[in-house]
């Protein structure tokens, strides 16, 4: 097995290469694919599969590298999301937007009131300051509900912060918020981006961020608790403390995706953000590999790719050319659950395992490769015919002990003794074998 | 190096343990002086891991109190259901209730190992330890992901004190293997390096030559009296073989049913007929 070994600095080039090659092709993409082109299913794909990889970096955060199992995702993707909103709402368009609520309480916006002052700078700031605050408050959020709930382990925690999820999305529908929150109404209308490079980017900016800090002293911290609570308690590593900002840090990225779901959606309501969204961001994360941030990157743009493109065909009757009656709506959930059943069974480590992408790796992989597929074959002879001689073998005892069995029962037929109990001692009784 | 006996660094005082009815730890009075090895000996169940788990702050005990380094860090008595249920002795001697969780222990400079390996086991040798210089670190968590100039000369330092660190208990080699890819005698050697990385003063060893043949726990006793050398250590140490707890031992306490049964050198302990009595019991 040869590996290429690459120095610091060529693969810091390759990484801002790779970095700046999808930007370009996520801002091209959406520039020159025509609105009314099958191929517009990549940009929804490009952009739901950053705002997913986000989130389930940040839900890999807790679950993969803190050992938390925390289901409480898309509650923060909730508040996330209805704060951006609010906030980003023309003046203009409030009477329209909460036409039940007369308007609602809120009358401005930040987007409006920076892009009025700032010109296309302000546009991007007023944008760009309702994301964080959504993260901030959802942040704050966290650290408040965590100093009760992070004192509980693993399934507790995980029924506590859904729960606490299913009390949100109530509390967003509460007809007394209605000036805010619209009750069960949907929020419109709200400021968007213009290409698909802004959801990129503040998703890559974010991942990096996350992933910069599970490989630093804090994230061995981290990766303890995981392992082992007792030890790193006991090395020095206050579990509360670094437990809660796990849990502060994760969400407030939930947020940050929130608000940039809220985004790519252009309208949003408290009904989707139910346990089903959670679970498909857990999915992601079982599928990338838990404790593997490219893994869940990976995992995300897959599963975004197969819900919303790959296997639409199954819904809508044609899928690869096929046409059959059982391809209507509602198929495609059987056909991905029966996916996700195959991959929990046969590849429980998900895509990536706990291994993160290296670009040594990739290429030691494409090195490799013609050696591999040349030695495939013996390879395989090889697997076979071990397999065969096992089996073999196992005929043989099993054969074997039958003999042994009918042996046996001949000789308690024919009266004699397999074993001749010894002198009984108390209580002891000592059997020796037969002659 | 001399145990120094004027100096004490670690004393529990009437130390009792008591989980509802069962008395585990009975009145365990104990000290240990500077650069002294300090064996804890009984029979299964004597309570030995008990009273360390109260000395690390993994349990509070019922009654009594541990000092470290001249000063009361733990300290309780008998309240609530436990006031009229108490079994143990000097009820009312302790006034004051003091806790302290397992990480501030440690940072009070006593480290520990622990019966059972303990180990990292999603992390290489290397991480192992350098996690046990966490806690003095003084980045912020925003400067370690953004890779701050402290960050970055905190972290080169504690990789540079952690490569010593393994030289010097001969893990060198180890380095980038996975913590649990490692023989059992190097598993027991990490966790040791990785309780030394926390610069304490004093070492709790739980059981390190458990598992082990007698030529294994013959280069362990050197080990230890080495690193109680080379890190001016106090140790505090339980043992099942006798053969390392008599040949390294400066002062031996032994302990049955909770109890205490004996203290002594340990020529003292191997001569005491109620030691004698709990080990190998007595002619009817």
């Amino acid at each position: 097995m040869a590996r290429v070994t690459l120095n610091k600095k060529t693969k810091l080039v390759l990484s801002f290469l790779g970095i700046a090659l999808i930007l370009l092709g996520s801002y091209l993409a959406d520039e020159m694919i025509p609105a009314s082109s099958n191929m517009r299913m990549f940009v929804t794909v490009l952009e739901k599969g950053a705002i997913y990889a986000l989130v389930a970096v940040s839900m890999n955060l807790l679950n993969g590298f803190t050992g938390l199992f925390s289901l409480g995702q898309a509650g923060f993707m909730l508040i996330g999301a209805y704060t951006y909103a609010i906030f980003t709402i023309p003046a203009a368009k409030h009477a329209d937007v909460y036409m039940y609520f007369d308007g609602g309480a809120i009358q401005w916006s930040i987007e409006e009131a920076l892009s009025g002052s700032l010109g296309i700078v302000g546009h991007y700031l007023g944008m760009l300051i309702p994301i964080i605050g959504a993260g901030l408050l959802v942040a704050l959020i966290a650290y408040l509900i965590g100093i009760p709930v992070l004192r509980l382990k693993s399934d507790y925690l995980a029924i506590a912060t859904l729960g606490f999820a299913e009390i949100l999305k109530a509390f967003f529908q509460w007809n007394t918020l209605g000036p805010i929150t619209n009750g069960s109404n949907v929020l419109r209308k709200y400021a968007t981006y213009d290409n698909s490079i802004f959801v990129v980017l503040i998703a890559l900016i974010s991942i990096a961020f996350i992933m910069l800090l599970i490989n630093s002293t804090y994230g061995r911290a981290f990766k303890a608790i995981r392992d082992d609570e007792i030890a790193a308690e006991a090395m020095g590593v206050n579990l509360f403390k670094h437990k809660e900002l796990a849990f502060v840090i994760s969400s407030f990225f939930a947020g940050v995706g929130g608000a940039l779901l809220a985004m790519f959606q252009g309208t949003i309501a408290a009904t989707p953000f139910t346990t089903t969204m959670t679970y498909e961001i857990l999915l992601i994360v079982v599928i990338g590999g838990i404790g593997s941030v490219t893994g869940s990157i990976i995992g995300a743009f897959l599963f975004t790719a197969c819900s919303e493109w790959w296997l639409r065909g199954l819904d809508a009757g044609t899928w690869l050319g096929i046409t059959s009656e059982w391809f209507r709506p509602g198929f495609r959930k059987v056909v991905f659950a029966v996916i996700i059943m195959l991959i929990v069974l046969f590849a429980a480590q998900g895509i990536m395992g706990t291994k993160e992408f290296s670009w040594e790796g990739l290429l030691s992989w494409f090195k490799n490769l013609p050696a591999n597929l040349k030695a495939a074959p013996a390879k395989n002879k090889a697997k076979a015919q071990a397999k065969k001689e096992a089996k073999a073998r196992d005929k043989a005892a099993k054969a074997q002990a039958k003999e042994d069995k009918a042996n046996s029962a001949a000789k308690a037929a024919s009266g004699e003794k397999l074993f001749e109990p010894l002198p009984v001692y108390d209580h002891v009784v000592v059997f020796k074998e037969g002659k | 190096m001399k145990p120094n006996r004027d100096i004490e660094v670690m004393r529990l005082s009437d130390i009792t343990m008591q989980f509802g009815g069962v008395v585990a730890v009975d009145n365990l009075n104990l000290k240990v002086h500077k650069n002294e090895i300090v064996g804890l000996i009984g029979p299964n169940g004597a309570g030995k891991t008990t009273a360390f788990n109260c000395i690390t702050g993994v349990y509070e005990p019922t009654n009594g109190s541990v000092t470290i380094n001249g000063e009361v860090v733990i300290e309780n008595y008998p309240q609530g259901k436990m006031k009229d249920t108490y079994k143990g002795r000097n009820q009312g001697k302790y006034t004051e209730s003091k806790a302290m969780l397992p990480d501030k222990v440690t940072k009070l400079g006593v480290a520990r190992t622990f019966q059972n390996i303990r180990l990292f086991k999603g992390m290489t040798v290397l991480e192992n330890v350098m996690l046990a210089m966490h806690m003095n670190q003084k980045q912020s968590i925003f400067g370690a992901a953004l890779h701050s100039p402290l960050a970055r000369k905190e972290e080169a330092k504690m990789k540079e004190e952690a490569l010593e660190l393994l030289k010097k208990v001969d893990l060198y080699e180890n380095r980038d293997d996975m913590s649990t890819s490692l023989p059992y005698g190097k598993q027991r050697h990490l966790e040791i390096a990785r309780a030394l990385a926390t610069k304490p003063s004093i070492l709790l060893l739980d059981e390190p030559a458990a598992g082990m043949n007698p030529q294994e726990s013959d280069d362990l006793m050197k080990f230890i009296g080495r690193i109680r050398d080379e890190f001016d250590l106090s140790i505090l140490m339980i043992e099942h073989h006798m053969q390392v707890i008599m040949g390294i031992c400066d002062y031996i306490y032994v302990l049955n049913y909770g109890g205490q049964i004996a203290d002594g050198t340990a020529e003292e302990i191997q001569n005491n007929p109620a030691v004698i009595e709990a080990y190998l019991g007595v002619d009817e």
